[in-house]
């Protein structure tokens, strides 16, 4: 009987099976890992190991002179602050411009509200870079290029984020909402003081997500500025390596590390609302 | 679309308050909308306009030339090779971050140890800005004193240049990108193989179904929808791909890698080129709105009777 056979002989290779998936398991992380490695190990390495073959695997007189060659090679501190700033007022405006959506579309009456929704949603059919060049031409007119407003204003409306929290608005439960409007709160406490403590997991899985992307963004912070002082670390790092690749990479990879570090201390935090947030609406439930 | 209103009755004493309702509705969802249209339903019609004239973002005038632009777009085989580039591109992105992201996801979805850890790795990658990735990577690719060179050492083969060889610039960009993003893909298969309902694997076993026989007809076909839904993002993403591509190649050697939003940002930033810069950014709208579509269709279908 074919079926016992394979019964028997299940405790083995079912132990096979699971060395081989230990082993890919392994493969797969160092893949992902080994650049990021190599990354590391550089911005440690002095400019004459990193140029010298063969090459090693881990700094044979490590240094840290890299990082402060970095700092000065690119005015980094001016980057931090640009970053911070453009991260920290966009994704702020995206929240609250979400919250408020959110709560009129969740909430508050309207005639065909059905079709105010469409007409955000829709804006998630029009990719950002089909957009560039006439909104270059709008932040000029404003007199914005090579400002924070021109960075931020822009990108500051939210279509995913306000359909995200619509979805978590409409599930809480309706009797809390009867409660409160009998005693006597308006719309603007029943939004601050009752609906957001409830959605509160999906406020914060929104503003990660708007964190991490305003962070990272790169074309439209490339485009609309045009002096050194006002780029913002990803733009940054890219001219070091423009003007120091090749010739330096140590320093180049240290530069890289001033943006990495602080993402993946961000990422090792809030790693499962991160995650969530980026896979929601992928798959129900 | 099911909203909850907190007031249902329409009684003639309450429009006031609904006209007041109306206005806090306006007040809350305005700001929102004003955006968009200046910055992105504005844009859409003012690239039609663009598409007709000649401009180089200086002249005080813009000649209106009709078609022009499309005839001189549409007649330049340059333009038909980053068609076909972008598809190039596109397909092994989307095909390898597939095949590798479900093999990884079947993997991931085993009893191992440590497989959160190994998730969150392969996941790091995702969140790091495209930009930074691509600084990184063009030292891996180093042709002397790269990473890459050193692992080719260990077989005996030597690295190409990769970043400066028109045939090898593609690939590199490609193994970038499927780097940076197999971490999603993973992430939604895991999502989709816990939704496939455990009664289907007993029942298989219960039909004497063996291990493989159980993936090909529980599995594959469970998953399928997510795979479908990844496809489409995952275009839709790498029609999008720029920042890799200036960094790491800016769109070289010798146009080897210049996609479509590269061409885009090339006529209109670096060639100055506003009415063809316009005929691009169309395309590449009417494209991606295709693909878009299609999803909808999919998520529609999904809500309705999934």
């Amino acid at each position: 009987m074919p079926v016992a056979v394979r019964r028997r002989s299940l405790p083995i290779s079912l132990l096979a099976w699971r060395i081989a998936g230990y082993v890919a398991m392994i493969v797969a992380v160092l893949i992902i890992g080994l650049p990021v490695y190599w990354t590391v190990m550089a911005a440690f390495k002095e400019t004459r190991e990193i140029y010298s073959l063969p090459v090693t695997w881990w700094p044979t007189n490590p240094t840290l002179a890299n990082f402060p060659a970095a700092w000065k090679a690119a005015p980094f501190g001016r980057y931090y602050l640009n970053s911070f700033i453009v991260t920290f007022l966009g994704a702020a405006a995206e929240v609250t411009l979400a919250l408020f959506s959110a709560y009129a579309l969740a909430y508050l009456r309207f005639p065909r509200k059905d079709l105010v929704f469409l007409l955000l949603l829709a804006a998630l059919m029009v990719p950002v870079e089909i957009t560039i060049v006439p909104n270059y031409l709008t932040v000029a007119r404003l007199g914005w290029i090579n400002t924070y407003q021109g960075i931020i204003v822009p990108g500051a409306a939210i279509a995913y984020g306000t359909f995200l929290l619509r979805q978590a608005f409409l599930s809480v439960p309706r009797e809390i909402l009867e409660a409160a409007k009998v005693d006597g709160a308006g719309h603007l406490r029943t939004l601050f003081s009752v609906v957001m403590p409830i959605a509160q997991p999906a406020i914060v899985t929104m503003a990660l997500l708007s964190v991490v992307s305003k962070w990272n963004e790169f074309l439209w912070p490339l485009i609309v500025t045009n002096t050194t002082d006002m780029r913002t670390l990803p733009i940054g790092v890219f001219w070091l390596r423009n003007s120091e690749g090749l010739s330096n990479w140590g320093v180049v990879m240290a530069g890289s590390l001033f943006l990495i570090v602080p993402v993946l201390i961000g990422f090792l935090l809030a790693q499962r609302a991160i995650v969530e947030g980026m896979t929601a609406g992928a798959v129900k439930g | 679309m099911a909203t909850y209103t907190p007031r249902q009755e329409h009684h003639p004493k309450t429009s006031r308050r609904e006209h007041r309702e109306w206005l806090l509705f306006a007040l809350f969802i305005g700001p929102n909308l004003l955006l968009f249209g200046v910055f992105t339903y504005w844009p859409l019609l003012y690239n039609v306009y663009l598409s007709m004239v000649r401009w180089d973002f200086l002249r005080p005038t813009m000649p209106f030339v009709g078609l022009q632009n499309y005839i001189s777009v549409f007649s330049d085989p340059r333009f038909w090779n980053i068609i076909w580039q972008t598809a190039t591109f596109t397909i092994w992105s989307v095909g390898l971050t597939l095949t590798i992201g479900l093999l990884l996801a079947l993997l991931l979805n085993q009893p191992l140890r440590f497989r959160n850890t190994a998730r969150a790795v392969i996941f790091t990658p995702v969140v790091i800005s495209g930009a930074v990735v691509a600084v990184v990577w063009s030292y891996i690719f180093d042709p002397r004193y790269g990473l890459i060179d050193q692992l080719l050492g260990f077989i005996g083969l030597d690295s190409p240049n990769w970043l400066g060889d028109a045939f090898w610039a593609m690939p590199a960009v490609i193994i970038v990108y499927v780097w940076k993003n197999i971490g999603y893909a993973v992430v939604i298969y895991l999502a989709g193989l816990q939704n496939i309902p455990r009664e289907l694997y007993d029942a298989a076993r219960v039909d004497g179904a063996g291990a493989w026989d159980r993936f090909w007809h529980v599995t594959l076909p469970g998953l399928s929808p997510v795979a479908f839904f990844l496809s489409v993002t995952s275009i839709l993403t790498c029609f999008q791909a720029f920042d890799i591509i200036r960094v790491l190649t800016n769109g070289g050697p010798a146009d080897a890698t210049t996609t479509l939003v590269f061409h885009l940002y090339e006529l209109g930033f670096v060639s100055y080129d506003a009415g063809k810069a316009g005929v691009v950014a169309i395309v590449l709208f009417l494209i991606m709105l295709a693909l878009t579509i299609v999803q909808l269709r999919y998520v529609e279908r999904q809500v309705t009777y999934g």
